[in-house]
């Protein structure tokens, strides 16, 4: 086994790497995008419009009820049949898939990050003659951010494991690149190991070094 | 009109079904230290956070310096710059250093440009002898050093008023006399205050006029020596039987 290990990387390692490449680029396209919609979307879900409020919270609970997979197909054949003329690519409807479900999760991270600042803390903005949005840049959101930043973190780890059922549609992250593989060898454990392998090692890394920052914001409070 | 800073008309206010205030008719006039006594859950602290609106009132109406706040079209962060508030918990802002806690609100509110709110800083951290602190985080503060911080913050408005919400009860015993004292320089200073506490000893050497609250209402007022000395109303000398052993 470790032989055939070994032939697979050599071999067709360049796939793996490409497929890296790909998986790291489609991950940090989502989390960018959904990291400003996000935002935007928990900004919109206090909103004193109860319609604006009833909507977004509609999509959260929609995005967070349904399963990724599924969207990933909605996405994937809805969008060039109702658009057509947008001409998306196939990588453009994954990734339009993956930030429309992120954006909810995101959405809650950066409420959850804003509810956990002290009531007290808007309160005392306000006692001071500061207006609510005053008080939300100047106060609230500055601390908010600390309780964000890290689970902003976590959610890129988590996408880049979801970035996996986009292989669905063979757009060349890590797992396609394992189907692909299996197609020319016949081999699926091997490379499933070594994909497997790739995905923990980005995935560790990614853990500790939130671990850090993380630690660094509590030293600094 | 008289020259009643903050005059509250009838004001009620509910918590669902709970009715914490129940109709206070009440004037502080400019340059009165009035203090509110009273058990907890009388609505002591609900009455004075209705002051500057961080409790809407259900009914009623409140008149600040002879203006209405209470209305529909009020500006009530304009009100607010006017009335400094001193929360139990300081509620300083970790986020910002000794020195932006106190120039962050003036500065922004354009009360006052940068340089002019760093002297103001220094002069009123050495008021309350925090000056060494200055460039510090207030995480490396004690909660005596906290609210006082907290009380200069306030003042740094340069208000007309000043709320104290049970300014000590958050406080280690031994922290309490350094910010009763901060408070006691301010009011003898002439600032106009309404301070909620339990501090029966403090209350009765600082204040014009004690309010007991129970249930809702104001149960008797009167001078401290009135209240402390010779109080009428049962549940005031039941109340004060109970705190002053």
């Amino acid at each position: 086994m470790l032989q055939n290990v070994i032939k697979v990387l050599t071999k067709y390692g360049y796939l793996f790497a490409d497929g890296v490449w790909i998986t790291i680029e489609l991950s940090l396209i989502t989390v960018a995008c959904s990291s400003i919609l996000g935002s935007l979307m928990a900004i919109l879900r206090r909103s004193r419009l109860g319609m604006v409020r009833f909507i977004t919270s509609a999509y959260v609970e929609i995005v967070r009820g349904t399963p990724l997979l599924l969207q990933l197909y909605f996405f994937y054949f809805m969008l060039p049949q109702f658009l057509p003329f947008l001409n998306l690519s196939e990588f453009a409807c994954v990734v339009i898939a993956l930030v429309f479900n992120s954006i909810a999760y995101v959405a809650e991270i950066v409420r959850a990050g804003i509810d956990a600042v002290d009531r007290g803390q808007m309160e005392a903005a306000r006692s001071l003659g500061l207006n609510g949005r005053q008080a939300m840049v100047r106060v609230i959101l500055p601390q908010a951010v600390k309780n964000i930043l890290p689970a902003l973190c976590n959610e890129f780890v988590s996408v880049i494991k979801e970035t996996s059922l986009a292989s669905t549609f063979f757009i060349g992250d890590i797992m396609s690149q394992y189907k692909i593989i299996n197609g020319f060898t016949f081999l699926i454990i091997e490379p499933l190991l070594i994909a497997g392998i790739i995905y923990f090692i980005i995935t560790f890394v990614l853990s500790k070094g939130i671990a850090v920052l993380e630690r660094r914001m509590k030293a600094s409070d | 009109m008289t020259d009643n800073m903050i005059e509250t008309v009838e004001i009620t206010k509910d918590f669902g079904k709970l009715h914490v205030l129940k109709g206070i008719n009440q004037h502080v006039a400019r340059g009165e230290v009035v203090s509110i006594i009273g058990p907890s859950g009388s609505g002591k602290s609900t009455f004075l956070r209705c002051l500057n609106l961080l409790e809407k009132p259900t009914s009623g109406k409140i008149l600040f310096e002879g203006e209405e706040i209470t209305g529909k079209r009020v500006n009530i962060d304009q009100h607010r710059q006017k009335m400094g508030m001193v929360f139990q918990h300081f509620n300083i802002f970790p986020n910002l250093t000794v020195e932006q806690n106190i120039t962050m609100a003036p500065v922004l509110l354009k009360k006052k440009t940068k340089a002019e709110a760093a002297d103001m800083a220094k002069e009123l951290l050495t008021r309350v002898g925090l000056l060494d602190k200055i460039g510090e985080h207030p995480a490396r503060l004690s909660g005596g050093q906290k609210q006082r911080l907290a009380i200069v913050r306030a003042l740094a408005m340069e208000p007309d008023v000043m709320l104290f919400d049970e300014p000590t009860s958050a406080l280690d015993p031994e922290m309490v006399g350094e910010v009763l004292q901060v408070i006691k320089d301010l009011v003898k200073s002439g600032m106009t205050s309404v301070i909620v506490t339990h501090e029966m000893g403090f209350a009765r050497e600082v204040s014009d006029r004690v309010l007991f609250m129970d249930e809702g209402v104001i149960a008797e007022e009167g001078s401290p020596a009135q209240i402390f000395g010779n109080p009428q109303n049962e549940r005031t000398k039941e109340f004060l039987s109970k705190v002053l052993y």
